[in-house]
This record gives structure tokens, sequence and C-alpha cells, in this order.
């Protein structure tokens, strides 16, 4: 188990290099560069003063030489200096760290709960009018572009209804404290949360339906039945544990595509996390900023697939720790892919 | 969506919202974006203003917080490097300038008590007031502002480094004198001495630091009417009370907080319930500002922008050869109704330029230009003229323009232009870009064909304008600079006479003869004059007593209870 654990930090120390390595070339292909940014909003410059800025903030040199001068930052532990915003990197990251971490952390918790207990709703009697509603929220679920999704619920529940409120994280114009807040908090994170979590709920629905269907046909859930335990027991006890493999398996890779997501929601909703610094970042081309972001990211992506395999070998005694490979052919990406298209 | 009360819609003014729905994202946004359009248009008044109250100190009593907006958020507080207005707005209440300007574009002192020009013009004596201290309690003095000069305006201060360039020494006979020596005559440095023109640094923080990187840059100390307490990015900034101001009794008010809502309707929101007291440089969207503006607790106003003056512009590349025929040129601003343009995009919140300096600049404007009205007749005889007839596709010939990335109204207008365009014939391609790629593509590789952007004349034709027209100022790779490659030695010899022209009213002539050049020449194509607007509580007295809204210090500004 620790050895496992120790690969994957390794692991992680390989992604973070290529990560590095691979947006800063990235950005510099972009158009512009911070200096560009600054001077723009500045109004009136001269051309000195432009030189001077691109030689303060090491613009001046090649790209390699950069790319060089950063990635031995980097091996120091040292994420650098925004100098768009005049302050460390690593503060800023670990600034809107938290607002990020509640958005994408909701969602899967959201995501997953829903999705189970939808899944099982429907695996009770296949093709019976849950299911068939639930097919059809699921196609819709998949098919909708998340800014969409987004913009909908706004003109829905924030404009036309005015329940919720549609931007940003708490009411700043209001100084609650106490439940008040908490509460306030929850209300911003209605919309958001539903965002993200739409798609999520769709697939999670399915797989566990999925497997919900294949488990209760399987033999052992015969004998459970014969034993006369309730249909509760047998559900929950024996039908779950295994139609959950599938589901902690995606939960990897949504924990990934979601602080993809949580770019264009926060943008959207105005939500002060890293999704919106990010984009921040790419538009006044604020180099160190973005690659701290990307960089967290990708800890938070390899850790969380760290989890689910742990969680899996919990789950399912077939799976040795020695090996991290899944070997049921269920769990295989063909067949969630299969399993997920079988709805559409 | 068209009430009873609407005025009936020019040809234009429909073609455009007509095509605005026609391309809108989806119903709703069509619908929102045209009621927007409609609900700007005039009835009656050119947009629906109501008065402050009249700017006294007389009875004016202490206390309060004013919640304030700033957006977009400031990226920084280091004011000497980015002059951006949201970093204007907030470091002009906890910094004073040497000089400030009121509402006649005339200097006043600040902390500066009087200042002096040599009859050679070749020094400015600038006498401290005494008993300004620092927030931190060290006391100001010359020296201060000898260690600005030197290290901060000739390094990193924009606009210092243009005007101070023939600044050739800074003495300093006392604790509150200085004297600065010039070169040459620079008659501009009067109309440069604010806070963000000039700024002054506490010489005891910055000296032998990395300046640009000074921790204190966004934990400013200065010697201002407010005290910066905390800034919680992406919520607030929150100043206080600084008690031991160089004015006796000032500031009025307690606290100040700026507020950070990134979303418009939300801004309007917070006006409404009374959760912010104050937004300046259209905080609103401009149907809103209408909407708040019939509020019996609110003020909407278009005050306080003299020295802000900016006009909207076209920058044509001369040296495309389509674009560098001043035929064309001229056909292209026939071709714009702009007085649609500015009720249909601005919703009223602007005006029709007549030539480069705005008519809020009213020391150096002139209407007696050359003028080019709204007439589509005449715009494509000039194109038939300059050899452009129209093919068999229909279109004359095809432009790309890229528009100033800074918000949907540029956008739109945008879109207004190209449809005027289409009328006579010219095919657009409208571009949309980033901030940053726009920038290198305009300034650094001069890689466009038609631009529109803006730009403020501030208190001096020759702190704004003279960039673009200078052939001196092209400079690749630097903003804002004259990017259409104009180049004219006619135009070069006046810029340069007022550089140097001692004589006030000499120098304005100077200017209004550059107005006349440029209206002639077209380097750049004037659509409008912008007229910025502010919403406040009505209670609130001396918000617009300033030439710049943006950086105005708010020490004299109070709320009057009685009101």
């Amino acid at each position: 188990m620790t050895r496992q654990v120790l690969a994957r930090l390794l692991q992680l120390v390989g992604v973070v290099l290529a990560i590095a390595v691979l947006n800063f070339g990235l950005l510099k292909l972009l158009p512009g560069d911070l200096v560009d940014v600054i001077a723009s909003e500045s109004g009136s410059v001269t051309a000195e003063y432009v030189a001077q800025l691109r030689q303060l903030y090491g613009l001046d040199r090649s790209v390699f030489q950069q790319l060089l001068a950063y990635v031995g930052q980097l091996a120091q532990g040292d994420l650098g200096f925004s100098f768009r915003f005049g302050e460390p990197v690593l503060g800023l990251v670990l600034d809107r760290l938290p607002a990020t971490l509640a958005l994408v952390g909701t969602a899967l918790l959201v995501s997953v709960v829903a999705g189970v207990l939808l899944g099982i709703a429907s695996a009770r009697r296949p093709h019976g009018v849950v299911d068939a509603a639930l097919s059809t929220l699921a196609t819709l679920g998949y098919s909708a572009p998340m800014f969409w999704t987004a913009l909908m619920l706004i003109v829905l529940f924030g404009v036309r209804l005015e329940w919720l409120p549609i931007a940003g994280l708490r009411d700043i114009s209001a100084a609650y404290t106490g439940w008040r807040l908490v509460l306030d908090l929850a209300a911003h994170l209605v919309l958001p949360v539903l965002t993200l979590s739409i798609y999520y709920v769709a697939v999670y629905a399915r797989l566990s339906r999925a497997a919900l269907i294949e488990t209760l046909g399987e033999d052992f859930i015969r004998t459970a039945r014969a034993k006369g335990a309730r249909e509760q027991r047998v559900i929950f006890r024996h039908g779950l544990r295994n139609a959950l493999l599938p589901v902690v398996t995606m939960l990897g890779l949504q924990s990934s595509a979601l602080l993809g997501g949580s770019v264009v929601v926060e943008t959207v909703f105005a939500w002060p996390g890293l999704g919106q610094l990010s984009f921040e970042a790419i538009k006044s081309r604020d180099l160190p900023v973005l690659l701290a972001v990307l960089l967290f990211s990708a800890a938070f992506v390899v850790i969380a697939n760290l989890l689910v395999d742990l969680a899996l070998a919990r789950l399912d005694p077939r799976i040795r720790t020695r090996a991290v490979k899944v070997p049921a052919d269920n769990l295989s990406a063909d067949h969630l892919a299969a399993v997920a298209k079988e709805a559409a | 969506m068209t009430s009873s009360t609407q005025l009936p819609l020019s040809a234009d003014e429909q073609e455009v919202i007509a095509d605005l729905q026609r391309r809108s994202f989806f119903g709703i946004s069509g619908a929102l974006l045209a009621g927007g359009l409609l609900s700007g248009l005039p009835t009656g008044e050119a947009n629906a203003l109501t008065k402050a109250l009249p700017n006294t100190e007389d009875g004016a009593q202490r206390g309060g917080t004013l919640e304030a907006l700033v957006h977009p958020e400031p990226p920084t507080l280091a004011f000497f490097i980015n002059t951006a207005t949201p970093t204007r707005l907030v470091a002009s209440k906890i910094f004073d300038g040497l000089l400030d300007y009121g509402p006649d574009l005339q200097p006043r002192g600040q902390l500066a008590e009087r200042w002096q020009v040599a009859a050679d013009g070749l020094s400015v004596t600038l006498n401290l007031r005494k008993n300004v201290f620092w927030h931190d309690g060290k006391p100001f003095t010359s020296e201060d502002v000898k260690f600005s000069a030197e290290q901060v305006w000739r390094k990193y201060a924009p606009t210092a480094r243009r005007v101070f360039q023939n600044l050739t020494q800074v003495d300093t006979p006392d604790a509150h004198t200085v004297v600065l020596r010039l070169s040459k005559p620079t008659p501009v440095i009067l109309n440069a001495l604010d806070v963000v023109a000039a700024p002054v640094l506490p010489r005891h923080l910055y000296e032998g630091t990395d300046i640009p990187n000074n921790p204190h840059n966004n934990k400013p100390v200065g010697t201002g009417p407010f005290v910066f307490k905390e800034w919680s990015r992406g919520s607030h900034i929150a100043l206080e009370r600084f008690d031991k101001y160089w004015a006796p009794g000032l500031p009025y008010l307690d606290r100040l907080t700026f507020k950070v809502i990134p979303d418009v309707a939300g801004r309007a929101t917070a006006l409404e319930t009374g959760a912010v007291h104050y937004g300046e440089r259209n905080p609103v969207t401009f149907a809103d500002a209408d909407r708040l503006a019939k509020s019996n607790k609110l003020v909407v106003s278009t005050d306080g922008y003299n020295g802000f003056a900016a006009t909207l512009w076209l920058i044509p590349n001369l040296r495309d050869p389509i674009l560098g025929k001043l035929a064309v040129r001229q056909a292209l601003v026939h071709a714009i109704n702009r007085d649609a343009l500015v009720r249909t995009v601005w919703g009223g919140y602007a005006a029709a330029a007549t030539g480069p300096v705005s008519s809020q600049l009213k020391t150096f404007y002139t209407a007696d230009t050359q003028q080019y009205p709204f007439d589509r007749k005449k715009a494509e005889a000039l194109l038939e003229e300059a050899g452009y007839p129209k093919k068999a596709d229909g279109w004359r010939f095809d432009l790309t323009h890229a528009f100033i990335p800074y918000g949907d109204d540029y956008r739109r207008t945008g879109e207004f232009v190209r449809q005027a365009f289409r009328a006579v014939g010219v095919n657009v391609d409208l571009k949309s870009q980033d901030l940053a790629s726009w920038t290198k593509d305009v300034f650094a590789d001069y890689k466009f064909q038609l631009v529109s952007s803006w730009g403020v004349n501030w208190q001096d034709p020759q702190l704004g304008l003279e960039q673009h027209y200078w052939s001196k100022a092209e400079s690749k790779g630097t903003p804002w600079q004259n990017a259409s490659g104009y180049a004219s030695p006619e135009m070069d010899r006046l810029l340069e006479a007022a550089q140097v022209e001692p004589d006030i009213a000499k120098r304005a002539q100077i200017y209004q003869d550059v107005q006349r050049l440029v209206q002639k020449d077209l380097p750049l194509l004037h659509l409008f004059e912008f007229r910025w607007f502010g919403v406040w509580d009505k209670r609130l007295r001396n918000v617009t007593d300033t030439f710049n809204h943006s950086q105005s210090n708010f020490a004299r500004v109070w709320f009057d209870a009685k009101a």
C-alpha cells in the first residue's frame, strides 16, 4: 500500500514537470504578453518603459531561458511572483483554493449521491415510469453544453423566479455572520453546483443502474433472496457494493473533468475561485499564476485517483493492492463508454 | 416591447436592433438587449439625469461609512506603474498629489501650497504644505518629492516619464521647497502634477528597495485623507479616516469601503437597495441608469469628468492601400450616423464628436473644424471617386475591424459601424480578441486595417492626444502611441511648438490648429465624446467637485442627513 502511494507521488512529480513545460510553451504561443496588457491598461506609456518592464519581468530573455529559470524556481518550491497582482503566487492561489474546493467537492458529493439513488430507483423497476423519466433526464443531462445549462439556470431561477442569487460567493453588500452566512453561502452554491453536477448525476444514474441490474441477476443475490433477506438489505448490502465499482472509477475521471468545468462555471457565476483566477491569468498572460493553478489541479487529480484506487481495493477483494490495474472487464473504459452510450 | 411613449425609430436604429436580435445568442438576450437599447432612447431629454445637491461644505457633519463600487477589481494598488481607472479610484483616496484640479481644470493646491514657473520657463518651484504626515506618522518633506521625481517619475510612472523628459535636476533648498530644473520650457507640467500623473511615494519606505515589488505597493502608506486597512481580494478594499490629515477637520467620512461586484446587474441592485452608495464611470447599464435616475434616493449625473473627457475613435491603418486614401476615410465618416450610434448603443450617454478634442475641455476646444455629416450618397460618391466601384458580389472592398475588448458597448459599437459600412458597399469582418492579442496586433505588429478604441484627453491635449498624431511618437510595440502611421511635417511643427509655448492663450491657439488639421487629414476618425456617468446616494455632497471623478480624494465628501 505504501509502495503504491509512493509510486503515485513520484508520478506526481513527473506530471508537475510535464505540465509546467507543456503549458509554458502553450502560453508562450499566445500573442501578446503581460507587459502588453499592463501597458494597454495604463493608457499612454513610452517605448523605454515597455522595454524596462519586459526586463523587469524577465520577458526579454529567450523562451528557453525563461523556462529554465521557471523550472529552477519550482525545484526550490517557489511558485514565483505575479507582477500583475503584485503578490507572491502561492498566496494568490491559496486565497482562492477554498472557494473552488467547496464548489468541486459539493458537486462531486451531490452528483454521486443523487446519481446512485436515482440509479437504484431505476434498477428496481427497469423500464418502469421512474426509469423512463430518468432516461430522458439523463439524455438531456449529457447533451446540454455546460455554459448553456448555466445560462438557462440563471434565466429560470435567477431572473424569472428570483429564487436564487446568480453571482458571487456570498452577498457582500450584507454583512451576514453565523448561520445566516452559512445559509447565504449555500444559496450561492446551488446554481453553480447544479450546473457542474447535472451531467454527472446522469452518468452515475446510468452506471449504477446498469451495474445494479447486472448484479441483481447474479447467483449470490438469488441466494440472498432465497435466504429470505429483505429487498432493502439485498440491494444496499449485496447489490450496491458491487454496483459501486464503476461509480468509484468514474469518480476519478470526474474529478479531473470538474476542474475544467469549474473554469466555465466560475466565470459564468462570478465565483471567486481558481477557475476565475486562471481565466484572469490567461487573459493577462500571467504565466506563473496560471501554471500554479494547473499544478494544484494536477495534484488534486492525482490524489483523487489514488483515493479511488484505494477505495476500489476496499470494495472489491479481487483487486490486489500490488497491482493498480482493474481486472474486471466491466470496469474497462470501453465498457464505461458503452454504458454511457446506452442511455443516448 | 415597444411602448406607446417611445419615439419612432429611425430606419438605422431599426436596422441595428433587428440585426442585433437576429444574431443574438438566444431569445432572451435579444429581448434584454433590445429592451436596453430601446429604453435608452431619448424621451425628450438625451437621458434621464438628475441634479446632485450643490457642492458645499456649509453645515458639513463628520461621520458615516461610504460603501463604494469599484469595477473591475484593481489588479494592484501600485498606481505609479499601473494607472488603470480602478487603481486610480482607490489609490487617490490614500495618496494626495502635489496638485489637484477643479471642474474648471484649474490647478488647486494639495501637497503643494504654492507653485511658480520661472519667467524663462526653465524651473518650477513648489512650496510644500507644512504639517503633512505619512500614514505611519513620519513627516512628509521635500525629500519625498525629490526621491519620487528622481526614482519614480523618471522610471515608472507612465505619464510622468513623458512629461518630465526635460527634468535635469531636483533641488530641495529646505524641507518644504522643491525646485524642478528643466532643460526646456515644459508648460504641460502644471497640468500634470496630480496624484497619478506625478505620484509622491514615501522615501523612507521605498528608497533602496525593489520599487515595483515593494510589499507596500499593495499595503500603501500615503499622505491622503484615508488610511489603507485591508484588501480582501474578490470582495472589498477597506479604508479608514486618517486622523492626522493635513486639513483640520477633514475628511468628513469615517470609513470608505470599495466593494467588488463583478456582475453589472448586481451593481445596479446594490445601488438600488442602498447596499452601496456610490459608483462611478458607468457602473451600471444605460438602461439601469435611466431607471435609477427615477429613484428618489439616487443621483445619476455626468458631472465631474471634464478632465477625463474622452472620445471614441476609429484608427485607420494608413499603411493600408485602401485606408491610406483620404477620400475613403472621408467616406467612412460620412457613412456613420453618429447620432444614432450615440442614441442606440450608448443610451444617450455620449455626444457626437466634432474633432479630436472633447468639447468638455473648454480651454482648448474649438468647433471650427471640418465636419463630415451622415450622408450615404456622399459616402458612396467618394468611394466611387476613390476608385472602388461595386463589384459583382455587391461589395466595393473588404475591411477587418478589431474593436477594443473592453465589453459589450464596444462590441456593439463595432457591430453598428459594420452595419453602417455595409450600407455603402463596404464589407466588414469584425474581429473579437482578448486584450493581449489586440494590443499586440494593433500596437506591436500594426497588423490591422481598422480599429475602434478610445482615448482620454486628460486636462491637457499634450497628455492624451499628442502621441496619436506626432510622427515621433510612432513606436512599434508601445500601446496607445501613433499606430495609424500618420506623419505630417505641419502637424509635428504644431505639436512641438505647443510643447514649449509658455503663453497659455497662444498654446491653446496652437491646439485649435491641431484640431483643424486632424479633421482635414483624418488620421483618426473621431466618432463621439463619452459622457461618463456616476450613480450615488442623494445625500452625498462634493462628489463631483473635481476634474476627474475617478481620482478625487474624497476629503470633502459628506453625508447631508437633512437632504
